[in-house]
């Protein structure tokens, strides 16, 4: 039996199970529980839970994280959260020198089971200071594990997981998402942490994408797939670790890749799968791995620019018909995702 | 300079700032402007004050709620409403828009969106003006939210160390998005604290701009003749929501009550009576008509403006 609800709720759901579940589990950070709740990604948990487990801090992002680490180290399991991945960047001293090697530096003695939920803005003019993804900055560090979920079904079900893992997971959350709606189990069900998924099947190329760009890529695949170019579009789910397994699995049978990121291209995540991709299937690669990003600039607030800044299912199937040497496809009468036309699933 | 000429600089720059942001309003629901806006409503009083303190060798520093700032500093507003349409006209040529206004050549450095993270810039700006053997000031404006940050109380301490010539101005509405002063800090008075360091501290709860004024010029003064910081925490109410155009006495966590007392001392209204004691009230009016026609002209030049070709994307990100 599955239901349909959005990656808002599915956010809302996770954590209420898991505090109702265990009551060490408590969310704190800025504004999260004023009216607005971050979105209402936290509706009702001060309600339910009061002041103890559900709280507003100071503006110290710094500070809190390492807060944070004190109270996972004691038997908590804090999760915080950021409003945009920007703003997590001020936390990058503790979570970066500190969190990620504490249990290493206790040789095992300690576990930290500390979620941190930033989110990524886009849109209406967010520009350079609101907009960052950052997840390969994270990944890059090892004792850190960064998930991207995507579906409703990871937003449930990754989150509860994350929550009872024993490692700082940071999740990373696309704000464009919140409105999808998706099907879940009638029971909240965790996720793997790690494991991409095929959530497109094709046989002619292999798309690999991260959080929103999921979206541009299904689209992408649904415009190629009525001229009869079927595409396989793979969610990686997990940023780090990262599990290449069913990646593996598509490209060998495509010979084809691309990577989608919701990201710069230089230095990103794409660098790592194009990587492993030409390490593993280098006998069946038909092409060189293409990448996809963000243009190699800070993201304009105007919106002709900030739309040349992103790369969408546009720039998706382009890439797939030099690769493939197709002609290009009339997109004329397609209707893209934006700010102002948001997806709201199916999934 | 005579006291009516500060008046009337006072008087525009509060006006000014006031109808631009009317104008905002009144057609920010057209969606022309895709910007987030923080508006200044209610604060003028202390950007213009401050503002007309400061000298042109001056520079400040301020962040996404800076409407005021910029108008008050630079008295301009066709660059302004370009921005906010994000056209190739704008100061940022339409890429930074209401968050990160900036005026190099008035000496507006930059206004930011990361909160408190303008505020240690002003610090190396000081200390590079002190090099230079300059008798000037650098102003940083930041909300009582910036001062939960530890980049805030480091930029303190530091500057009072060093002698730097800093202003640092605290503009503070009681909250921080939602969330009021109480709930946020773990002590009285900031400006008790702040009084330990070796800066000179000042206060303010008017609404007057000729009051923020006189205190500005004095804290110029001294941080000139001390060689040290200053820190000005001045009290003020915001009118409208954290971001967006509208009032949000019905979300809840304020309450229009607390507001009405601040209403009563509107800084336009008491600025405007002040002028009525060097000006006509027909002088007054045709200042107020001027102001309003260079900012719809403004508003209306933004619109045709172009936007910026797809080839600005890649311009200006290394020297
Ligand atoms: C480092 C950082 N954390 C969080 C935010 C989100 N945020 C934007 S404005 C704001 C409140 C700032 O309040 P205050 O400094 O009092 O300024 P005001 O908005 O009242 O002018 C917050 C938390 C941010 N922009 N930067």
């Amino acid at each position: 039996m599955s239901r349909m609800i959005t990656y808002r709720d599915a956010l809302v759901e996770a954590v209420t199970h898991e505090m109702r579940r265990d009551s060490s589990v408590f969310v704190y950070g800025i504004d999260v529980a004023d009216h607005k709740r971050i979105f209402d990604s936290n509706k009702g948990l001060l309600e339910e839970f009061g002041p103890n487990r559900c709280f507003n801090t100071p503006l110290s992002e710094d500070a809190m994280t390492g807060f944070g680490l004190g109270a996972a180290l004691n038997g908590l399991r804090p999760i915080h959260i950021h409003m945009r991945v920007d703003f997590m960047i001020l936390a990058m001293n503790q979570l970066v020198n500190m969190i990620s090697s504490f249990r290493y530096g206790s040789g095992g003695r300690f576990k930290v089971p500390f979620v941190v939920r930033a989110i990524i803005g886009r849109g209406w003019g967010q520009s350079f200071q609101h907009n960052k993804s950052l997840h390969s900055w994270v990944a890059h560090i090892p004792g850190l594990k960064v998930i991207m979920p995507t579906s409703p079904k990871d937003a449930l079900g990754m989150t509860m997981a994350a929550i009872r893992d024993d490692n700082p997971v940071i999740s990373i959350e696309h704000r464009w998402l919140y409105d999808a709606l998706g099907a879940v189990s009638h029971t909240a069900e965790t996720q793997p942490l790690t494991g991409a998924e095929v959530i497109h099947p094709g046989n002619d190329i292999t798309i690999l994408a991260t959080s929103w760009m999921n979206i541009e890529a299904k689209q992408a695949a649904e415009v190629l797939g009525r001229r009869g170019v079927t595409v396989e579009v793979v969610d990686a789910r997990s940023i780090s670790p990262f599990d290449e397994t069913v990646l593996v699995e598509s490209v060998n049978k495509t010979g084809y890749c691309i990577v989608a990121d919701n990201d710069w291209v230089h230095c990103g995540f794409g660098a790592e799968v194009a990587a492993r991709i030409s390490h593993t299937c280098f006998g069946r690669l038909k092409a060189p791995v293409e990448r996809l990003g963000f243009a190699p600039t800070p993201c304009p607030c105007t919106r002709p620019l900030e739309n040349a800044f992103y790369t969408g299912a546009t720039e998706i199937i382009r890439t797939i018909e030099s690769m493939l040497k197709l002609s290009p496809t009339d997109l004329s009468g397609e209707h893209f995702f934006s700010y102002e036309k948001k997806f709201k699933g199916p999934f | 300079m005579k006291e009516k000429e500060i008046q009337l600089g006072l008087y525009r720059k509060v006006y000014l700032t006031r109808r631009a942001e009317d104008l905002i309003r009144a057609h920010y629901l057209e969606d022309g402007m895709k910007t987030p806006m923080h508006m200044s409503t209610g604060g003028e009083a202390i950007s213009s004050g401050i503002c007309e303190a400061l000298q042109a060798e001056d520079q400040v520093l301020g962040t996404y709620r800076s409407h005021a700032l910029y108008l008050s500093r630079t008295g301009e507003s066709d660059l302004f409403f370009a921005e906010m349409y994000g056209k190739a006209t704008g100061m940022a040529k339409g890429k930074g828009g209401s968050m990160h206004l900036t005026a190099a050549d008035e000496g507006l450095i930059c206004t930011s969106a990361i909160v408190a993270s303008n505020i240690p810039v002003a610090l190396g700006a000081a200390f590079a003006n002190k090099m230079a053997g300059k008798e000037s000031v650098v102003a940083v404006f930041f909300g009582d939210g910036a001062i939960d940050e530890g980049v805030f109380w480091e930029s303190l301490n530091a500057a009072c160390l060093m002698g730097l010539r800093v202003l640092f101005v605290c503009e503070d509405n009681g909250y921080a998005v939602h969330i009021p002063a109480h709930k946020r800090h773990g002590y009285q008075s900031i400006t008790t604290i702040v009084s330990g360091f070796e800066c000179d501290v000042w206060q303010s709860d008017s609404t007057d701009a000729w009051q923020i004024y006189l205190l500005a010029q004095q804290a110029r003064a001294a941080a000139i003749q001390n060689n040290r910081p200053g820190f000005l925490h001045l009290k003020y109410y915001r009118y409208l929501e954290h971001v967006g155009v509208f009032e949000d006495f019905k979300a809840g966590y304020r309450s229009r009550t607390e507001f009405e007392p601040w209403l009563e001392r509107d800084p336009v209204k008491i600025q405007r009576e002040n002028l009525l004691r060097w000006l006509t009230e027909e002088a007054v009016l045709l200042l107020e008509k001027q102001i309003d026609q260079q900012i719809e002209t403004s508003l209306q030049r933004a619109m045709e403006a172009p936007f910026a070709d797809h080839s600005e994307l890649l311009m200006d990100l290394y020297a």
